[in-house]
């Protein structure tokens, strides 16, 4: 079973991505922010993040230069979750080692399609 | 709905895009036709058919176009797609390098997204295809649907079905509210009216054709009838691909599977002809 971390600040939208993720099979973990993802990867690194961009603390691109820092820190797909939908903040994203790039508002289907593409499913 | 007039658009529907419609859809022709009805001030779908009977060409098209199932998206089931990648392009590249050209027809084109994935496709192949002359049509029988391909004009959820995001940064850009097709992919595609039930041949010949999600909606005969046609328009060596809920198998001999491949054909030659 894989494992997916979701990291956002919003507990409905943690709750929606969590239910459509455990109807994929993937084992779930949550994080409010990037600095609560930071210490879970430190703990054991998932197999997928699924990331939203503006939070406290410390935001998703923070979070995810700092993840893919750590010691198998290569290893997580990383999906981009956010309202942020312009060409500028998609280019950093996957400049910064993200993988794919969920613009919100997403759904099951959206999801689904792109976890496909990068081979989670 | 009266049963007279469901027989009435059904057969019309039939005789005009193949579309097979049958009494327990009838709910699609009222939800589909109610707002065709309002539009020109009718009352209900009532006045519109007794107004079909005596219709001009306009009307009689414009119903057709309403009932058409338009849905697509971007690298749809993609398999197809990493398929032609990886075989059926290195293979017409060695057959064709002699004259190299190489048509692939997008025959029920729809919004456009079929005919775009294989531009992005072909754009991403760079320096292997220079010296190349290789034409993309796509062709359809809704005039709506092909004036929304030919903008190139899409939706930020039709964005997010299927297309990499690499691609959408590389090949898109953003005006407003939706995401517009690069000019450069938007000119490497031809859009074109066309009805498949119609005689190909002005199409001219295509090597490759994507036929997909559309003989579904066909009866037996008519998708008999149909891919037939579509083979009279492909050399010898050419390949066909059907959506993933068809096949040619008991339908048409002009095609085979190819073997431990899912969805796509090849064209036989069936001997004497
Ligand atoms: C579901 S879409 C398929 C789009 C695309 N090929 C795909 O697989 O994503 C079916 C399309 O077939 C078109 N169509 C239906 N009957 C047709 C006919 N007789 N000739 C040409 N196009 C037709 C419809 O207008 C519609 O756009």
């Amino acid at each position: 079973m894989k494992s997916c971390l979701i990291v956002d600040d919003s507990k409905v939208i943690r709750m929606v991505a969590k239910k459509i993720l455990h109807e994929l099979s993937f084992k779930t973990e949550e994080a409010e922010d990037g600095a609560q993802a930071l210490e879970a990867c430190r703990r054991a690194m998932p197999d997928a993040v699924l990331l939203d961009w503006n939070m406290p603390v410390m935001n998703g691109i923070d979070f995810l230069r700092e993840m893919r820092k750590l010691p198998g820190g290569d290893h997580p797909v990383v999906v981009f979750c956010t309202t942020e939908n312009d060409i500028e903040h998609i280019q950093e994203a996957i400049t910064a080692g993200a993988n794919e790039y969920i613009m919100k508002p997403f759904d099951s289907e959206i999801l689904q399609a792109k976890f496909s593409q990068v081979g989670l499913l | 709905m009266r049963p007279e007039d469901f027989d009435f658009v059904a057969k019309l529907l039939k005789d005009r895009s193949g579309l097979v419609i049958t009494r327990d859809k009838a709910y699609l022709l009222e939800s589909r036709l109610t707002p065709v009805a309002r539009k020109r001030g009718l009352k209900g779908l009532e006045d519109l058919v007794g107004g079909l009977r005596t219709a001009g060409e306009d009307l009689l098209r414009e119903v057709t176009e309403a009932m058409t199932t338009n849905e697509s998206f971007f690298f749809r089931d993609i398999k197809p797609f990493d398929q032609f990648k990886a075989m059926v392009l290195p293979y017409m590249l060695a057959n064709r390098a002699a004259k190299k050209t190489m048509r692939i027809w997008s025959a029920a084109s729809s919004s456009g997204q079929e005919a775009y994935t294989l531009a992005m496709m072909l754009k991403e192949e760079g320096a292997k295809l220079a010296g190349w002359k290789i034409e993309i049509v796509g062709t359809d029988i809704s005039t709506e649907m092909l004036e929304k391909a030919k903008a190139g004009l899409y939706s930020q959820f039709e964005v997010q079905r299927g297309l990499p995001i690499q691609l959408l940064v590389k090949y898109f850009k953003k005006t407003a509210e939706m995401w517009q097709i690069d000019p450069a992919i938007r000119g490497m595609v031809q859009y074109r009216e066309y009805n498949l039930l119609h005689d190909l041949k002005p199409l001219g010949q295509f090597d490759v054709v994507f036929c997909r999600n559309v003989l579904i909606y066909f009866d037996q005969p008519t998708k008999t009838r149909v891919l037939d046609n579509i083979s009279r328009v492909m050399p010898d060596d050419g390949f066909l691909y059907l959506g993933g809920a068809e096949t040619v198998l008991g339908i048409s001999d002009k095609f085979k599977p190819v073997p431990e491949q899912r969805g796509i054909y090849a064209t036989t030659r069936v001997p004497g002809k």
